[in-house]
């Protein structure tokens, strides 16, 4: 680990701190959306399309109204007028996207199954799951588009008042003429295509919606398994028409979001208009089997990535081309979910002319969003899996042609080719450690040793390097990308009286520790006990404001907020305690929660005596208000642009296909680290979710469009049984956007794991033949491709 | 129908309808939340409780077919004395994030280290094949349960 500077004094930040999120997690005192008690609540059932794409002739909800314990039954056609403006999609990122009309039940016509066409209102979540049967809707089915190539020609145009399947095209291409050239003079061009399956998120808690009216005053409170309660609030408001001071919205215990919660969802909407409608609580929860036609999944774009090169493989040019696929409708962000990678096919490589572009059709399938890395596992994936393929054509190690590429540590901060500026790395000691992790040097040897031998058990060895634009994000740069709202994030620190604190944020956690590290950062500062800070958050009548959790931001931009809001309050404090001492503020220092006069180290005051004084004001220095508060709202001068390095190492067997993950190790470098213990299970959660793209999981859809592996049953969310120990460490390279040097962790792991085991894949069955690989990479998979390489054993 | 069930020690009696699930039971009809739903397909093991000592799947089951028998959940695990030994060896080695996963993953590793002795690392993993943790990647899931083994 490379020691560097701290801005931290105080011994608790730094510390493998035990989470004091835990002990309601683990005694199940935790509430989770589907655990609020709503004495009266009506349950909400929807019925979804089972065609992908199907004219709706009828809805008939009559059977539905008899059954025992429904109250009520409604039509697409039955809730028009309730909506006053469809669903929304926060980033148009063109003028001219495409973006069809979203209501949450549909009208006329179902363009995905699991579209809402009805849905049932009962008095237990048994009698509306009766009443769905209930319901009988005459379809007319349609021909339905489920591949990206089919889309995009336009054979069927799904919305028809769009004229095209196409919703936009978004070029950047700083030099056209200039990367032109760079592929005409490379001495090797590397031309590869990739595809991104579409995965299910599937955290382990469903969604779910409750909402509690008040209809005499207006009040509502809507209670989601949502990763956005702020964003959340000003987008019902405006869908429904809600006075916005007049609704509160609550995110409880959630149970991992993974993107899939940073979103605004029919149902949540629909619930609300419910509430309104009967007056009394509704409530809604996800089953897992819905989920694939309810939830936002992630990927699902075919990619084609081009490297210009010199004979030394030093790369000259980089060009990305993009064919991205939204689904039936344009959720919360999802036009922006290429953009998020735009800038960064070109990895953490020193290139010098640069070109993206990204076409984004719709097709008859669940909609697609953020997931975790939102477009930065994407980029990674191309740019990696590429710098292997320009290895093999230039005849050098796949640890050598990185070396030679990366941005030269004094280069930094980086005007990069697609114009962002890179604030800090040092590439070269990430990847040296994670070669040592993984002992390179014996592992090499033995795939040599198992190759001349003739084995037919291959050993691969993969490599992995990645930078990503972390901390979303300066608003400004947000505008630029014509995103419908701003990147900061806001904090109010507040000493109470009695000198214990509560910490306010706007950043919305949902398995982070968000309230471990925020009392850890407050704690070292104040010198208090990190037990005595509270840490509240997801409640908008709480914390007002705020712009939520996703894009690896909370600390970057929360935690920063934090930080200076502490500062903020200090400094009032040290103003009240030098009156107390007779001081000048100046001149006073707070170390181990005591205020004391440089060089007077007996003039010396509490900070608790001055939460004292500050709560009974009876003498305070003119023009200081009473109480120790403070609130800042922190809006960031760039991104932070955490990197490291993986390797995997897999072992396959030619006769069956089947891959087993053996060895991994990563050294990952996200600056400063405010608790070592929460950045590791980080990044072993995120490389188990990024390796599970590349060998297992995936939404299979048939050609009528239906979810072949809608449940946990045919979806392989990987268990224990899979999994290996993984083998981690870390560099510090502090960030010099934020005061506190840190960067981001969240997505690290899966950014960086997908492209290392499938490029050990690859690696292993090279002697073969084999090229390429697709994800996931299933024994039928593997021996598809081994025999389309020329067979090997069988 | 009437069910009897004894939970976490104490015997509980309500009127269901015989379709009713052992986990809706518990969580519906007796208020004990903790033990949560993650699928439908008896996959994920978040609803995992014991029943007479050893672990099921409580969305498996259905409430009548408990008739009779002593359900233990996440909720009587904790004795008067503190977390038990499990639930502080998740803690202690961070085997948890978002804790959805958690009551289910705690339950099957409690009936696992009660009904092997000796077990390592691959065994732990196989044993707990039934549970799903979107979070951790296991690693320190494993780690705990072998540190509250000893």
């Amino acid at each position: 680990m490379t020691v560097t500077d701290t801005p931290f004094a105080g011994g608790i930040v730094g510390e493998a701190r035990l989470r004091k999120e835990d002990p309601a997690l683990l005694t199940g005192e935790a509430k989770f959306i589907d655990d609020l008690d709503l004495p009266g609540a009506l349950w909400v059932a929807c019925v979804r399309s089972p065609h992908a794409h199907a004219r709706i002739n009828s809805v008939d909800t009559s059977e539905a109204l008899a059954v025992a314990g429904v109250v009520a039954a409604y039509s697409g056609e039955d809730l028009a007028d309730t909506w006053v403006a469809p669903l929304p999609c926060a980033w148009p990122v063109t003028d001219d996207m495409k973006n069809p009309a979203h209501f949450p039940v549909a009208q006329g016509k179902a363009n995905y199954a699991g579209d809402i066409v009805a849905v049932v209102v009962a008095t237990s979540r048994y009698a509306a799951a009766d009443g769905l049967e209930g319901v009988v809707v005459d379809y007319e089915p349609l021909d339905a588009v489920v591949s990206i190539e089919d889309a995009e020609s336009d054979r069927v145009v799904i919305h028809e008042d769009l004229g095209t399947n196409v919703s936009y095209e978004w070029p950047l291409i700083p030099d056209p003429e200039g990367v032109d050239a760079a592929f005409e003079a490379a001495e090797h061009h590397i031309t590869e295509t990739y595809v991104h399956q579409r995965l299910i998120p599937a955290p382990m808690e469903p969604r779910g919606v409750a909402v509690v009216p008040a209809p005499h005053n207006g009040d509502m409170t809507l209670y989601s398994s949502t990763q956005i309660p702020h964003v959340l609030k000003v987008m019902a408001a405006l869908t429904l028409g809600v006075p916005e001071q007049k609704l509160r919205v609550i995110a409880p215990s959630v149970g991992g979001g993974f993107g899939c919660k940073l979103n605004v969802y029919a149902e949540e909407i629909l619930c609300m208009a419910l509430a309104q409608r009967h007056g009394v609580p509704v409530r809604w929860t996800e089953s897992r089997t819905e989920a694939a036609g309810s939830t936002i999944q992630g990927r699902a774009q075919r990619q084609t990535i081009e490297l210009a090169a010199d004979a030394d493989g030093k790369l000259t040019a980089v060009r990305a081309t993009l064919l991205a696929d939204m689904g039936a409708y344009l959720q919360l962000v999802a036009p922006g979910v290429p953009l998020l990678g735009a800038f960064l096919y070109h990895g953490l490589y020193d290139v010098p002319l640069y070109s993206f572009t990204c076409k984004s059709v719709f097709t008859n399938l669940t909609p697609t969003d953020a997931y975790r890395g939102a477009g930065r596992p994407e980029a990674t994936y191309a740019i990696e899996r590429g710098m292997d393929a320009l290895a093999v054509a230039v005849g050098v190690g796949a640890d050598e042609i990185r070396s030679r590429n990366f941005i030269p540590t004094e280069k930094f901060p980086y005007d990069s080719p697609a114009g962002l500026v890179f604030d800090s790395g040092n590439y070269q000691p990430a990847l040296d450690r994670a070669k040592e992790l993984i002992g390179w040097d014996a592992r090499m040897a033995e795939q040599a040793e198992r190759r001349a031998a003739g084995s037919t058990t291959h050993l691969g060895l993969g490599i992995s390097t990645y930078v990503e634009m972390c901390g979303l994000a300066p608003s400004r740069v947000l505008a630029s990308l014509n995103y419908g709202a701003g990147g900061w994030e806001s904090a109010t620190v507040r000493i109470l009286p009695t000198c214990k604190v509560q910490v306010v944020t706007g950043a919305t956690p949902h398995g982070q520790g968000h309230e471990t590290c925020w009392s850890m950062i407050v704690a070292d500062r104040l010198g208090v006990d990190p037990d005595d800070v509270e840490v509240l958050h997801s409640d908008t009548a709480i914390s007002p404001l705020g712009m939520d959790t996703y894009g690896s931001r909370s600390l970057s931009v929360g935690g920063t907020a934090i930080w200076m809001a502490t500062e903020k309050v200090v400094e009032k404090a040290a103003t009240i305690a030098a009156h107390m001492l007779e001081a000048n503020p100046e001149d006073l220092e707070l170390t181990g929660g005591v205020f004391s006069v440089k060089g007077s180290p007996d003039a010396e005051v509490p900070l608790a005596g001055v939460a004292f004084a500050a709560f009974t004001a009876h003498d305070l220095p003119d023009g200081v208000e009473p109480n120790l508060q403070a609130q800042v709202t922190w809006d960031p001068p760039n991104f932070t642009f955490p990197f490291g390095a993986h390797i995997a190492v897999v072992e396959i067997d030619e006769v069956t296909g089947a891959v087993d993950l053996i060895d991994y190790a990563a050294c990952d470098d996200c600056g400063n680290q405010i608790n070592p213990m929460i950045v590791e299970g980080q990044v072993h959660g995120g490389i188990v979710q990024g390796v599970a793209q590349a060998l297992w999981e995936e939404a299979v859809y048939d050609e009528d469009g239906q979810c072949r592996s809608a449940n946990l049953a045919d979806y392989l969310v990987p268990s224990a049984a899979e999994c290996i120990d993984m083998k981690l460490d870390h560099t510090v390279t502090p960030s010099p956007t934020n005061p506190m040097g840190v960067k981001g962790i969240g997505e690290a792991g899966t950014i960086a794991s997908t492209p290392a085991v499938m490029n050990a894949v690859v690696d292993a069955l090279r002697p073969l033949g084999v090229t390429g690989m697709a994800m996931p990479a299933s024994p039928m998979t593997v021996r598809r491709a081994i025999e389309a390489a020329g067979g090997g054993a069988s | 129908m009437e069910v009897s069930v004894t939970v976490n020690g104490e015997v509980r009696t309500a009127d269901v309808e015989p379709r009713t699930l052992l986990v809706h039971f518990l969580r519906d009809d007796l208020g004990l939340t903790g033990t949560n739903i993650g699928c439908d397909t008896s996959s994920c093991g978040a609803c995992t409780v014991l029943v007479d000592g050893r672990s099921a799947k409580s969305c498996t089951m259905l409430a009548v077919q408990a008739d009779g028998a002593d359900v233990t959940t996440i909720e009587g695990l904790a004795g008067e004395d503190g977390l038990h030994p499990m639930q502080e060896a998740f803690h202690e080695c961070h085997a948890l994030q978002c804790g959805y996963c958690t009551p289910g993953m705690v339950m099957a590793a409690v009936s696992l280290v009660d009904e092997y002795s000796d077990m390592d690392a691959d065994g732990v993993r196989e044993g707990l094949e039934g549970n799903l943790c979107r979070c951790t990647g296991y690693q320190n899931i494993v780690k705990a349960v072998l540190a509250a083994s000893e």
